[in-house]
């Protein structure tokens, strides 16, 4: 086991009222991520595990269950303010969208440095510096629209590493790109973890699910398989 | 990078709408530089034309006192006389320092202009007027010294209008008298370029009003009591006593009466305008609803995003109000023309007078009213919660 976990989830649940019925789209799942880890989150559509990736990266608040990110508890001791979120958000995580969310107006690296512009951490990384660990320092002054699918995921993957996170969550990184592309993409993940950041990722992808060094596998909200 | 940069670049992503709504802010910034410079030249073309009369007090037979005002500014006719014996009373008031008698006479001169028009004299007294209005200067000759001399005076426009040089004769329509231009006057930006000036004395005689003026300028001592002057005034049979300065302040009430509902329409331009502000940026927001919680996400706080989108309707505002502030500038002269169209009365000299305080102040009060519309828009963003941002563009 490699050190402590950064992330700790125990019991994490969230129940959603449909009229008089309540549906638990997550329910009571244990879950721990460690630095230098590629975690997969797998399972069918619907069965909670983007629900779940939620609420270990901070965006969505849990109905019970308890959270710990980094040695600090953020579920389970009673409500976080959005303001503590926010803080919590941008000092551990990165996130990384199936739909890259580039601003399109901003070139490569104004997209890359666009988390600095609200929130410049310690060990917050230079925009330069991140497009060549990831291949793309020759798109530096390009606009979004002139990229590949492929190109727009790494300048997505860059933008969440400049702030330096201790936990990478990714949402069906693979999900907009070819299997060429989705290699590529395994690959930088894998180099990211073993940089020492924890990756979390959710997919659909067994290719890349395979990959990780943790699988957790969602079926109606609860943990069907854990390896 | 910064948030200014983002608020900057966001506005360009739809150029034609941002354009739009600045030319509306402009436009509402124009109409607001332009009346507050039209009430400010008003007023000082108002305040400079009756300075440039040379007297503060002024008697004329007893009328209409609008009739009288307009006698005094604009050169009217339809006029009544009274008694010359009335330059003795009125010396006798100890705030007096000089008096000038006019008599102003109208004649229809049917070669004037294509339908023929009124000819207006106003009879002056040689030795006393030139003294009352010290700013006149010749651009030829100068005064005549006779009050009984078959001389004119000519104004810069009413020479150029008659073509007239020094020297030359002039034939009075209706008497059959001819009279030689003694001077020409320089411009001077009043009321008397217009004017042709004959002695007092011939008017008198040429128009058989012997003893009789239409007019007495008073001007009083430094320093001296003018209400109790006017008050003694008062009491003079047959003649009425028009106060220059209440004379400005029924003209700027008239004025200030439709400033008001100038203003009025220009506070509904700035409404309107305001609403667009606030339309354009909530469409803005709402377009990057997921953007916005994406930038949140990777955490930008509420008062981040309240900044982002409050610098943007700012930009928009400054800009639009700079653009309309400088087309107020361009525009002046036009907007002048247009109000002396429409205007029974407009002093001479520049309507619209625009300096930097009232585009500062006009500049203030659109980017002020642009940020208090920017902050509904503004708020709205910051409350976006990245999750729910997130789901509905996936459900797209």
């Amino acid at each position: 086991m490699p050190g402590d976990p950064v992330i700790k989830a125990a019991g994490l649940t969230k129940v959603y009222s449909r009229g008089a019925e309540e549906v638990r789209a997550v329910d009571g799942v244990d879950f721990e991520a460690f630095p230098g880890e590629v975690a997969a989150i797998i399972g069918p559509s619907g069965s909670g595990k983007t629900t779940l990736l939620n609420m270990i990266g901070c965006l969505d608040n849990p109905s019970s269950g308890s959270l710990v990110v980094g040695g600090r508890q953020v579920f389970g001791a009673g409500p976080l303010s959005e303001r503590e979120l926010t803080a919590v958000r941008r000092e551990l995580f990165g996130y990384v969208f199936q739909k890259f969310y580039l601003i399109p107006t901003l070139t490569v690296e104004e997209n890359i440095m666009l988390p600095g512009a609200f929130y410049k951490a310690p060990g917050a990384r230079d925009a330069y510096e991140v497009m060549k660990l990831l291949g793309i320092e020759r798109r530096l002054h390009h606009l979004p629209g002139q990229l590949s699918g492929g190109e727009m995921q790494r300048v997505a993957i860059a933008r969440a590493l400049v702030n330096s996170p201790k936990v990478l969550l990714a949402d069906e990184p693979t999900g907009s790109l070819d299997s060429r592309r989705t290699d590529e993409i395994r690959e930088i993940l894998r180099g990211l973890a073993s940089g020492g950041i924890a990756v979390v990722m959710v997919t659909h992808n067994l290719e890349l699910a395979r990959s990780a060094d943790r699988v957790l596998e969602i079926r109606d909200g609860r943990v069907h398989k854990a390896k | 990078m910064n948030v200014y940069a983002i608020a900057y670049k966001n506005l360009l992503r739809k150029k034609t709408r941002t354009a739009l709504t600045a030319g509306g802010i402009a436009l509402s910034a124009w109409v607001l530089a332009t009346l507050l410079g039209f009430n400010r030249g008003y007023q000082q073309g108002l305040n400079r034309d009756i300075d440039n009369m040379g007297f503060q007090v002024l008697l004329t037979a007893k009328g209409c006192p609008y009739e009288a005002a307009t006698l005094m500014l604009k050169g009217g006719t339809g006029l009544r006389y009274m008694p010359e014996a009335v330059v003795k009373t009125v010396y006798k008031n100890p705030e007096v320092d000089r008096v000038t008698p006019m008599l102003m006479h109208g004649v229809f001169d049917p070669d004037k202009g294509e339908n023929g028009a009124v000819a207006a004299y106003l009879g002056v007294d040689a030795g006393s007027f030139p003294e009352m209005k010290p700013y006149l200067e010749f651009k030829q000759g100068g005064w005549f010294s006779d009050n009984n001399a078959y001389m004119a005076v000519l104004g810069y426009e009413a020479a150029e209008l008659e073509q007239r040089e020094v020297g030359d004769k002039m034939l009075i329509p209706g008497v059959d008298k001819e009279i030689t231009v003694a001077g020409v006057l320089k411009r001077s930006g009043s009321q008397d370029d217009g004017t042709i000036f004959l002695p007092i004395g011939t008017v008198q005689n040429i128009f058989n009003r012997k003893g009789l003026l239409t007019g007495l300028g008073i001007k009083v001592k430094k320093g001296a009591d003018i209400s109790a002057l006017e008050n003694r005034l008062y009491d003079l049979p047959d003649v009425q006593v028009v106060s220059m300065s209440a004379v400005k302040a029924t003209i700027m009430n008239l004025v200030n009466s439709a400033r008001v509902i100038v203003l009025g329409i220009a506070g509904i331009a700035l409404i309107i305008a305001m609403a667009g502000v606030v339309n354009t940026v909530l469409m803005s927001v709402m377009e990057r609803y997921a953007e916005i919680g994406i930038i949140k996400s990777m955490g930008a706080m509420p008062a981040d995003i309240f900044r982002m989108i409050w610098t943007e309707t700012a930009v928009l505002c400054g800009l639009g109000g700079a653009f309309g502030i400088g087309l107020a500038f361009v525009t002046a002269r036009l907007a002048d023309a247009a109000v002396r169209y429409f205007l029974p009365y407009a002093p001479n000299g520049a309507l619209v007078a625009l300096d930097w305080r009232i585009c500062a102040s006009a500049f203030v009060l659109i980017v002020v009213g642009g940020l208090a519309s920017g902050v509904y828009p503004a708020w709205r963003a910051a409350r976006v919660r990245p999750l729910e941002a997130i789901r509905i563009e996936g459900e797209q």
